[in-house]
Parts: C-alpha cells; structure tokens; sequence
C-alpha cells in the first residue's frame, strides 16, 4: 500500500523535472559557455526517482502486495521469490517503468561522459531526450500506471504466466532493453548533432561508444529470447520469423548497418546521410516494435494486454517523432561534402556501402514480412500470415554476395586499394567450394544453392581464421564478429540440412522403431515443484549407432494460472542436441511425442556470443588503432 | 522544386503507414482456436493423394452432405486404433470421408490402407505437415466434422465409440 503511493508520486515528480528541465535548458542554450550545473542535478533527480519508483515496485511484487493491481494480475504468493522479482517487468506496467528507468539512466551517463563536447550539443541531446522520456512518463502515468489500487484487496493474485518463468527469460527483457534504449541516446545525439551542423569525424568516435554498446545489448538480448523459445516453447527450432522476433531483428540490422557507417565516418567525412537516417530509423524500427506488440495489433506471447488507447498513444508518439527527426533532416542536413563520386571503387569504404546495401534489402524483407499482413488486413480485410518460405527464399540468395564482401571487404586498403598480394584469397575460395561439395554431395536436394552458400560461408570462416593466426591482435574485434557471422550461418545451415524429426502418439510402455531411432517409452512418474506438478516421460532412445540416452521431459500443470506447459528435455553435445518433447493428446492415454536431432545447435549461441564478444572487445579498446 | 519533391513524398509516405496503423488499431482481434466454434473451410489448393491433382479444398467439401476430415499418417499409432470406426462411418451415405495424409510416404500409406481398408472418398497429400496447419490441427490423429463449410465439431486425438455415436446423430 505504502509502496504504490510512494512509487505513484516519484512517477508524478518525475515528469515534473523532466519539464523543470526543458525550462532550464532552454535557459542553457541561449546564453553559456558551460553547462548549468542545476541541469546535472535535476537529471540526477528525475533518475533518482525513477530508481525509487521501480523498486517500490519490486517491493510490492516481494510482499505480494495485492492491492496492487499490476502485483494482482502478474503475481501469486506461492511463486518462487526469484519471480516474483523478475515478475516486475514481466507485464506490461513494470517493463514499461524499466524501459524508463533505463531512459533516465542513459541520459546521466551521457551528460556525464561527455565533459569535453560542445555544451550546446550536450544541451540539445538532452532536450531531444526528455522529450522521449517525457513522452513515456505521460504514457505509463495515463494509461498503464503500475501503481493502480484495487479495493477490496484480493487476498491471492491472478499469477505469471507459467511460460515466462523461466531463468532465460527473467533477465532477457533488461538486456534487450539496454538495447533499444541505447538506441534513443543515439537518436537524441543525432539529432541534436545534425541540428548544429557537427556530423563530423570527432562526433563520429564519441557516438560510436553508444551504437557499440546498444550494439552488444541488442545482440544478447535477441540470443536470450531465441535461447527461451528453444527450449520452452517446444517447436525445436530458435528463430521462427514471428512478427516479434523480427521487430527485434530489425533495429539490429539497421544498428549493424550504422556501426558500419561509423566505421566510416571516421575516417572519412563521407555516408553523413547514411548515418543520420539510421541513427532515426534504429529508434523508430525500436519503438514500432513497442507499438506493434503492446498495442494488439500482432498478437505473440509479449501480447500483454490488449487495449487500443495504449496503441493509439505509442502511434502518436511514434509518428510525432518520426516527422521531428524528418523535418530536422530535411531542414538542417547539408549534403553538400558528401560526394559519391570520391568513391574508388576497389576500397575498403566501397566494400562497406556495398554490403550496407544488402543489410538494408534485408532489412526491407523483414519490414515488408511483418506489416505486409496487416496493411493487407485493413485494406481488404484478408488474413495471411507470412512464413519462412517468404523469408528464405527472399533473403538466402542475396547472403552468398553478402558473404564474400564481408570476407574480402576487411582485405582492402581505406580510400583507395589494389589486389597485389592476395593469391591467398583464391586459394582459400577454391579450397571452400571443394570442401563444401565434399559436405554436400550426399544430399539430391538443391546441391547447387548449398554448395555456393556453405562455400560462401566457409571462405569467410577460413579468412578470418587465417586473421587470428597472420594478424593476431590487430582488428581483433572486426576479425571475432566476422568469424562468429561465418560460424553462424554455418551452424544454421548444417542444423537445417542434417536435423531430423519424428512426431508420433506413444502410450507408456510402446516403442517407436524407425531406421533412424529407436523410442522407447518407459514409463511415467510425478514430481512436485513450488508451485506446479509436473508429469514426467521417462524415454529411452536409441540411435542408428545403437547409442543409449535416457530422456525425460516434462508436462508442467501449474496452480495459478492453470496452465499446462511442456518442458523439452534436450541433452546437449558438442555436435549436437537430442530435444525431446511430449503432449497430451486430449483425454487420451496417448502423448504426442517430438523426438528431434539438431546438430551444431550449440555453435549457434556460441556463434551469437562470439560476435557480441567481437563488439565488446571493440568496445572497450581505448584507441582504435590507424 | 525537385528538392522539395523527395522530402513532401516522404511525409506523404509515413502519412499513409499512420492512417493504415490507426485503421488497424481498430479492428484488432484476436485469434484463439479454442474459443472459435464454427469457422469455415479454409480455402487453399492442395494435392490429391491418387491423381497428383492440385484442387481448391472448396472444391473438396462443395457439396452440401457431412464430411468428416480425417488427418491420419501410417507412422501414427492411435490412427490404427481409430481406422476401424472411420471403416464403419464410411457406410452412411450421408457422410464422406475425406483424409489428410500428414508427413507421411505414399508408400507406407499405402501398405497401410491395403492392411486396413480405405474408408476414405478422397485423400489430401500432405506429406510437409503444411495443409494440416491450416485447419488448425494440432498432431494426428484430429478429425473435424463439416457441413456448409462451416466446420461444426473438432476432435482431437484417435475417435472412439462415443464419437463416432454423436457424429451419427449430428448426420441424422
């Protein structure tokens, strides 16, 4: 009781200061050559109560205080206390008050690192913030305060969804936030830059920390949810181009493409407009992704509650911001020093615009994916869902281009380069092409399109290999990310070429015999947890090799919700993972059951960490080297 | 003016994607299978199991008896169990039994109506599990019973004496 009010009114006070502070800026701008002090302490208070507010929340979740009616509908007391914590930004409300809490956070690290830019620019960033923090202070007060009384006070809550209990998925929301987030002090920063006219080379090196950092929030966070959806959901697959996924792979493609940019830019004062639209478009693509799955337009497991008011603000919001930044572009960017004819065409810069190119097609892929069905919904009321197919056959072709411009790319001189001495890089594509014919030969379907791709893709790995050794420390941090990319599209392709899958009805004690595997149901026993009891399938599988491995997963009938959810069991080798997954088939003795073989699974996260890492090592370089 | 062209018509762009969203926003929805009793036939082509032949499922179910859709495999345990009452079903004139093939060989499927008999009018060739999706399925076996292309009743899981007793009387 005494938490929501506390936390209810640092929320009011909040937005107070976010308004105390245009004021004072506004002061700033117009007349100083340093930064008001009083500016640093207002942001250092509106973070403050932030802090405050958010943890008066998790402090309701802990006591389970049910007059609340955010703790009422998420929570339950018999829930384990790791989430009930994790419980606070497992709903609409409480990730809403994360989102801010980290808003608030970014904007305090930046004025606080950035002592030596020009004050007008920092003043300017901060305005351009508050409006976006402002923005979500009046969102989360209006229409989703996380601090709303429920009278009578129900004595047990509604409980978390039984899916969204789990260790991966407790920490995947923050993580992923940092992520989007970080993208707003890129675009604030932008914004303001482009405003002053200061998109330069020095400008360049300060924000490429920001876009670094989103960079490597962005990719964990994405590799958490792929992880969750693994092992949880029980497909057997880790990226399914759900609409949520993609949302969140969009601000990725466009972030990798704007690192790239900076990459750039700071050599070279060239891709100024380049920069400028991806640094909007990371943030609006961010805050579409909020819009899509908060308002119910899309309907997917982040679906928290649907209610048009909450949409019909975020798309304001969105649009309001989208056409600032348009008008900010449009009205104050000179194009005038860019000049595409200063490109040589054999340069390393070349090499990056070229591939930026196929980063953004893939990124129209996606975009055109995700809303095609909806605007084809309005406009002739037809439903369709866009699947794989769409994706694959739109995206996998233009990767093998793709591939080799990554590798060869990194080869060439900034500015102006030429192909002496690189013998090697035919040597190592011929010696690609024979290995993956070795690999694919054994399979009739499409030889040709997989024998080009893993070739593709295993030139890049051999290249970047070679790196590790012939350069060693030198561009370490390109050289790991390249060499995870490669290793990730070669897990993904051999997964999708040798995995395996039989889908049957068992009763207990009946066999399944085919000449891959041998399924042998056991038997079943019971086990009861905190709060759920779960059935357990005791399997015995024998491979072709007449390996034995015993399996159990797991139904979970939770107390509150009354949910059923299936738990995979999945033994995982360095080569490969056995997933197992059983159902019920509806008042039946009879379990459906999902027995996979998925090789190279655990390269695919190792891959997505391997690339993150190659960001962080970037990342924490303090100079980068000429 | 050329200058101000690209700017205007991108303005103009987002302008369309916002009104589309606002629409949108409207008539939100939200699809859950449990909570649909009756939906319709979906319409998509399909192959047939005998002829190869690409249809329309509206062609399938045009007429205005009973069908009963039938998602089987020969890899499908409970299939075997319930093979003897879509046998016994079959024999009522006011119902056709039509099946879906799912992820399934033509050869096993075969061998395993010559073993059981073939109860069904026509067989849909589903052997990628992708028509199945479309109706809804969950695994096999599931059976839907149809009329007017309104799909009337779903079972999941193999059919027994008490179904096959109320898909009788719904046919009456």
């Amino acid at each position: 009781m005494l938490f929501s009010v506390i936390g209810n009114y640092s929320l009011v006070l909040g937005l107070f200061f976010g308004l105390v502070l245009f004021y004072y800026s506004a002061k700033n701008f117009r007349n100083s050559e340093v930064l008001d002090t009083k500016i640093l302490s207002f942001t250092f208070l509106q973070f403050f109560l932030v802090v405050i507010s958010f943890l008066c929340l998790v402090l309701s979740f802990v006591v389970s205080d049910f007059s609340n009616e955010t703790v009422f509908n998420n929570s339950h007391t018999t829930k384990p206390i790791f989430y009930k914590i994790a419980g606070t930004w497992g709903n609409h409300e409480g990730s809403l008050l994360l989102w801010l809490l980290v808003l608030t956070l970014f904007i305090l690290i930046f004025l606080i690192r950035t002592k030596n830019q020009p004050v007008k620019y920092r003043v300017l960033t901060l305005v351009f913030q508050q409006i976006i923090i402002i923005g979500f202070f009046i969102f989360l007060i209006k229409t989703s305060n996380p601090f709303n009384h429920i009278y009578p006070i129900p004595t047990e809550g509604l409980g978390l969804n039984p899916i969204l209990q789990d260790p991966a998925l407790a920490i995947h929301p923050p993580i992923l936030y940092l992520g989007y987030v970080g993208s707003s002090i890129i675009f604030s920063s932008v914004l303001a830059a482009t405003t002053l006219n200061l998109v330069s080379k020095k400008w360049a090196s300060h924000i490429k920390k920001w876009v670094l950092g989103s960079w490597i929030f962005l990719t964990l966070g994405i590799l958490l949810g792929s992880i969750w959806a693994y092992y949880e959901l029980g497909w057997g697959g880790f990226w399914f181009w759900d609409p949520v996924e993609n949302v969140s792979l969009m601000p990725w493609l466009a972030l990798t493409t704007l690192l790239h940019c900076i990459l750039v830019l700071e050599k070279k004062l060239i891709l100024t407009s380049w920069v400028i639209i991806l640094s909007i478009s990371t943030f609006a693509l961010s805050m579409s992704g909020t819009f899509l799955v908060r308002s119910g337009i899309l309907n997917s497991v982040h679906t928290f509650a649907n209610d048009p008011e909450r949409g019909l603000f975020i798309l304001i919001f969105l649009f309001s911001l989208i056409f600032l930044s348009l008008f900010i572009f449009f009205f104050f960017h000179k194009t005038s020093k860019d000049n595409s004819s200063s490109f040589f065409w054999l340069s390393k810069e070349t090499a990056i615009i070229m591939n930026n190119w196929f980063m953004m097609y893939f990124l129209s892929v996606v975009l055109i994916g995700t809303i095609y069905p909806i605007f084809l919904d309005v406009l002739s009321s037809q439903k369709i869902s866009v699947g794989p197919p769409f994706y694959h056959t739109l995206i996998i072709p233009f990767l093998i281009p793709f591939l080799l411009i990554m590798a060869i790319g990194p080869k060439l001189k900034w500015i102006k380069s030429n192909l002496e001495d690189k013998i090697y890089l035919f040597t190592i594509l011929v010696i690609s092409i024979l290995l993956s014919i070795t690999i694919v030969k054994n399979f009739s379907s499409n030889f040709l399109i997989n024998t080009i791709l893993i070739s593709s893709a295993l030139y890049l790995f051999f290249i970047t290999l070679r790196d590790f050794f012939s350069k060693g420390f030198k561009n370490l941090a390109q050289n790991t990310a390249h060499f995870g990319f490669s290793l990730l599209i070669l897990s993904i392709l051999f997964n999708s070429l040798f995995s395996s899958e039989i889908i049957t009805n068992l009763k207990v004690g009946q066999t399944f015999e085919n000449s891959k595997a041998k399924i042998v149901f056991e038997s079943l026993s019971q086990k009861e947890g905190e709060n759920y009891k779960s059935i357990i399938g005791n399997f015995i599988v024998q491979d072709s090799n007449g390996k034995m491995e015993n399996l159990s997963p797991e139904l979970r009938i939770y107390n509150q919700p009354n949910i059923t959810t299936s738990e995979a069991d999945i033994k995982t080798t360095l080569l490969s993972d056995k997933f197992i997954v059983i159902n019920l088939v509806q008042n039946q003795e009879f379990f459906n059951v999902r027995y996979q073989v998925k090789p190279f699974m655990l390269w695919i996260w190792i891959s997505v960490i391997l690339i993150s890492f190659g960001g962080l090592i970037s990342f924490v370089k303090k100079e980068y080297e000429k | 003016m050329k200058n101000k062209l690209i700017p205007l018509s991108i303005f103009l762009v987002f302008i369309v994607i916002f009104i589309i969203f606002y629409k949108g926003l409207q008539n939100t929805n939200i699809y859950t299978p449990g909570t649909k009793t009756s939906f319709e036939v979906p319409s998509v082509s399909v192959k047939l199991f005998n002829s190869n032949e690409i249809v329309n499922t509206l062609e399938i179910f045009s007429s205005d008896k009973f069908y009963l859709l039938n998602i089987w495999s020969s890899w499908c345990v409970p299939c075997r169990q319930e093979h003897s009452i879509l046998m016994e079903l079959t024999k009522n004139d006011n119902l056709r039994v039509i099946g879906i093939n799912y992820k399934d060989t033509k050869k096993n499927a075969n061998n395993f109506l010559k073993e059981l008999g073939n109860p069904y009018d026509n067989i849909i060739f589903d052997n990628k599990g992708t028509n199945a999706i479309e109706w809804g399925a969950y695994g096999v076996p599931e059976s839907f019973l149809i009329n007017n292309n309104k799909i009337i009743k779903k079972y999941i899981g193999p059919l027994n004496e008490r179904s096959m007793e109320e898909i009788k009387s719904f046919i009456k």
